[in-house]
């Protein structure tokens, strides 16, 4: 239970800790007055509308208390939506409509609620329940999205999202995050959700992690994650990097999610992005961020970054080499 | 400009040695020990003289100072006296105390309100003697007794003249015929008749037996008492020497923790122009390595450094800086386990407060403690969220509920004679809230196991700190070195530029492919 790993082989593997992500990367890139269009949903959805980035369509929002009364009016041509504090952190607060059934609205789950606990959860959504320290917050009604069949059984009722890293506008690593029963429903990893890591330059998956542990199949659908591969990838990594522009973060985390119809689509965006993206794609962070900072100096075309980002962290080592000369 | 990597070393670099330098300073070149070795307990003493002006005349004040006997040293003294004219005086004249008497003289022209005067002093004991010096013995004089007092008197003392053999022993039944629950008819009359303490008429029993005998005045020392008054003990002549005894008890020797001020009849403090005054003590014992104090009794007068000690301050400061000195202690450990390990605590130095008031109610009862206060608060708050409160007034609630909860706690225990719960007062009430709410919160958005991975982290982190801060070790070198915490501060500094791995890291990494 105590297994451990040397320092000297984290250090080889060119892990990123705590402390260097604090103060090498947060801290020296990210601006705080940076952070508000991140924290906030509703400031990046209409950053990313203003830039043209895809996002899921929002139905409405409700910031004040007296407007809760009226979100059933608002929802009366609604099938299906998603209800959500626009400055929750870790997938907290979300509310899943799929479909309704009379009066009632089916959850994700099956269960079925009354409009009475719709407001109830909106209510509490205002009061700051789900938000970070408890601050007033407002809530959002959006699309629900029909995510990519290709990905339906990694995922335990919940949508699957892909996580980004982008640095300095380069995408330097990736992986899907997948809910599970433990996670309820959250594609938190924290929680206990599958991260499974994405290669850069394929969109294959490398390896699959819960908890910190590689696991081979997901625990509750028990699909094998194998020969997968994520569709739209060039687009992906496009719109993931178009965040950077879009925000002014150097480091971040974009969260992507594949609507069957529409494409990839930008869910949120994360100014303090987690570490266990290393375990999931068994690579560590440092040489590739390393990298991705001759990469941007090389060049600022957003495309170049992308195409140059592809050849050098591919696991598959398609295609690698020669460039790595060019930069050095 | 330097990069801030670059200033933060040096500055770190420089405040380590500042401190390291200074503490090496005071070790070799004046002595302090670095180690804790053989203790001895410095008390300081401060005496508080009050009075109100009688009219707005001439005051003078007058403090008889106390003479050190057995085995006391007087370290360093200090007067405070604001506006007055102030002066020491040493009488040689006066033969009944048969040596030079020491007086404190306070002197003003006007004075319009109540008024305080301080008298400081730091007293060490250098020799563990009770023998005290010699004492000219004068017949006592009769006392003027009314006839029935006399009749009641002369009972008293034929009957414990019977029973005792010699004068030592005649005063210590004296003493405990006046201490009994139920004292027998003549004595109950003296007391009634006498209307004063039962310490006069002891000493007229003893002048009407005639054996010399008077008052010593002095303190008893009681570590951390604020409004300590004078109290007396009873000495006699037995016809070889002098025998103190208690008159609290009886019993004879002079007490361990006592400290003489005044040996022999006479006022300590008179007041001339004034009234309603009084004398109090504020009393603070420090442990202090016997080196370092007999280093200040020789050189506080040399080395201005030892000026600028804590020891310098007034008592009340004193024993708070006792404890915020080992804060800065209690914080590294916080910032060690959470930069270097890499615990998760809720709330980032709640886990000090905590350890803060271990130091006061004892490791073992104050974990129980703190555990029963957050669970019963983590259960009513959890109805609380049923509530649908806003947050401002959840926390509120929550904090007049740990009070509630602590006063309840505290009068169970007391009736159950579990004295220990009742320090139960030394939990910080808004912390314990605001721990309590976190929790609960966590426990809603993460479920209970990461309550428990960062209450448990937090607990573990106070203990340790609680463990830092009780060393022997760490509280000698804190309290004799304060320049150490430079030291810490530049260490924690550098803390703050460490960008190497979390132990917890090696541990949460450990599946990643080493080929």
């Amino acid at each position: 239970m105590f297994g451990l790993i040397s320092p000297s082989n984290l250090r080889r593997l060119g892990i990123l800790g705590m402390n260097r992500r604090n103060i090498g990367f947060i801290g020296a890139y990210n601006k705080r007055k940076n952070y508000r269009i991140a924290d906030n949903k509703l400031e990046t959805k209409s950053a990313a509308l203003s830039r043209s980035i895809p996002v899921p369509e929002l139905y409405g929002t409700i910031e004040r208390q007296f407007q809760v009364k009226t979100i059933t009016e608002q929802l009366e041509a609604r099938d299906s939506f998603v209800i959500k504090p626009s400055q929750g952190s870790g997938g907290k607060g979300i509310l899943v409509i799929t479909g309704r059934n009379g009066d009632l609205f089916v959850k994700s789950s099956g269960v079925e609620i009354d409009s009475r606990e719709i407001k109830r959860h909106t209510s509490n959504i205002l009061a700051g329940l789900y938000s970070l320290g408890g601050r007033n917050d407002s809530a959002m009604i959006e699309a629900l999205i029909a995510f990519d069949p290709v990905l339906k059984d990694y995922s335990f009722e919940g949508v699957p999202d892909i996580r980004v890293i982008v640095f300095r506008g380069v995408p330097v690593m990736a992986m899907i995050r997948c809910a599970t029963r433990e996670s309820d429903g959250k594609a938190n990893l924290h929680q206990g959700a599958v991260g499974i890591g994405i290669d850069i330059g394929t969109g294959q998956i490398v390896c699959a992690v819960q908890r910190n542990r590689i696991i081979t199949q997901h625990p509750d659908t028990g699909v094998v994650f194998g020969e997968l591969k994520i569709p739209h990838w060039q687009q992906i990594l496009d719109l993931a990097a178009s965040c950077a522009n879009m925000t002014g973060l150097d480091y971040l985390g974009a969260d992507v999610v594949i609507d069957r119809i529409r494409g990839p689509m930008l869910l949120e965006l994360n100014a303090r992005p987690g570490l266990a993206i290393q375990v999931a794609n068994q690579a560590g962070l440092r040489h590739r961020l390393a990298t991705a900072d001759k990469i941007a100096n090389l060049t600022n075309d957003q495309d170049e970054k992308i195409k140059l980002a592809r050849e050098q962290f591919s696991q598959t080592r398609v295609g690698r080499g020669q460039l790595a000369l060019e930069i050095v | 400009m330097l990069s801030s990597r670059v200033q933060v070393v040096l500055i770190a670099g420089l405040l380590i040695s500042l401190g390291l330098g200074l503490t090496l300073y005071k070790a070799i070149n004046l002595g302090f020990p670095l180690l804790p070795g053989e203790y001895s307990d410095v008390w300081t003493v401060e005496t508080k003289a009050n009075f109100r002006p009688s009219s707005n005349s001439a005051v003078e004040v007058e403090l008889v100072l106390p003479k050190m006997l057995a085995g006391w040293t007087n370290l360093d003294e200090h007067f405070a006296s604001s506006g007055f004219g102030f002066s020491i005086i040493d009488d040689q004249a006066d033969t009944r105390l048969m040596a030079d008497s020491r007086r404190a003289r306070w002197t003003r022209q006007s004075l319009d309100r109540p008024t305080t005067l301080y008298y400081k002093m730091q007293l060490y004991r250098s020799a563990d003697s009770t023998q005290l010096p010699d004492f000219p013995v004068f017949n006592p004089v009769q006392p003027r007794l009314k006839p029935d007092q006399q009749a009641a008197m002369e009972r008293l003392v034929i009957k414990l003249a019977e029973k005792s053999s010699d004068q030592e022993r005649f005063t210590s039944l004296l003493i405990q015929e006046f201490l009994r629950d139920s004292p027998d008819q003549d004595t109950l009359f003296l007391i009634d008749s006498y209307q004063e303490d039962a310490l006069t008429v002891i000493m007229d029993v003893l002048a009407y037996r005639g054996i010399p005998a008077h008052q010593i005045r002095g303190i008893f020392l009681e570590d951390g008492r604020r409004r300590q008054t004078l109290s007396a003990l009873v000495e006699i002549y037995n016809g070889e020497g002098w025998a103190i005894l208690d008159p609290r008890t009886g019993n004879s020797g002079l007490p361990q923790n006592f400290f003489i001020w005044q040996r022999g009849e006479g006022t300590i403090l008179n007041v001339i122009g004034g009234r309603n005054s009084s004398l109090e003590f504020a009393l603070v014992s420090n442990s202090l390595p016997v080196k370092t104090v007999v280093g200040m009794g020789q050189r506080s007068e040399e080395v201005d450094l030892l000026d600028f000690s804590i020891y310098a301050l007034p008592v009340e400061q004193q024993g708070i800086f006792k404890g915020l000195l080992l804060i800065p202690v209690a914080a590294l450990v916080v910032v060690f386990m959470r930069i270097l390990v890499g615990v998760r605590t809720s709330g980032t130095f709640m886990p000090v407060l905590i350890a803060l008031a271990f130091i006061q109610t004892t490791l073992i009862v104050g974990l129980l403690i703190f555990l029963g206060l957050v669970g019963v608060g983590l259960w009513i708050r959890s109805y609380l969220s049923h509530l649908n409160l806003l947050l401002v007034s959840r926390v509120a609630a929550v904090i007049i509920v740990v009070i509630l909860l602590m006063a309840v706690l505290a009068v169970i225990s007391y009736k159950l004679g579990l004295d220990q719960a009742l320090t139960v007062t030394f939990f910080p009430t808004v912390i314990v809230a605001w721990t309590i709410e976190r929790m609960s919160i966590l426990w809603e958005e993460e479920g209970g196991h990461e309550v428990l991975i960062q209450g448990g982290g937090s607990l573990i982190v106070a203990v340790l700190a609680y463990l830092a801060m009780s060393a022997p070790i760490v509280e000698h070198l804190t309290f004799n070195f304060p320049e150490l915490m430079l030291s810490l501060l530049g260490i924690i500094l550098l803390l703050g530029k460490y960008t190497g791995f979390r132990l917890s890291e090696l541990h949460r990494f450990r599946d990643l492919d080493v080929k």
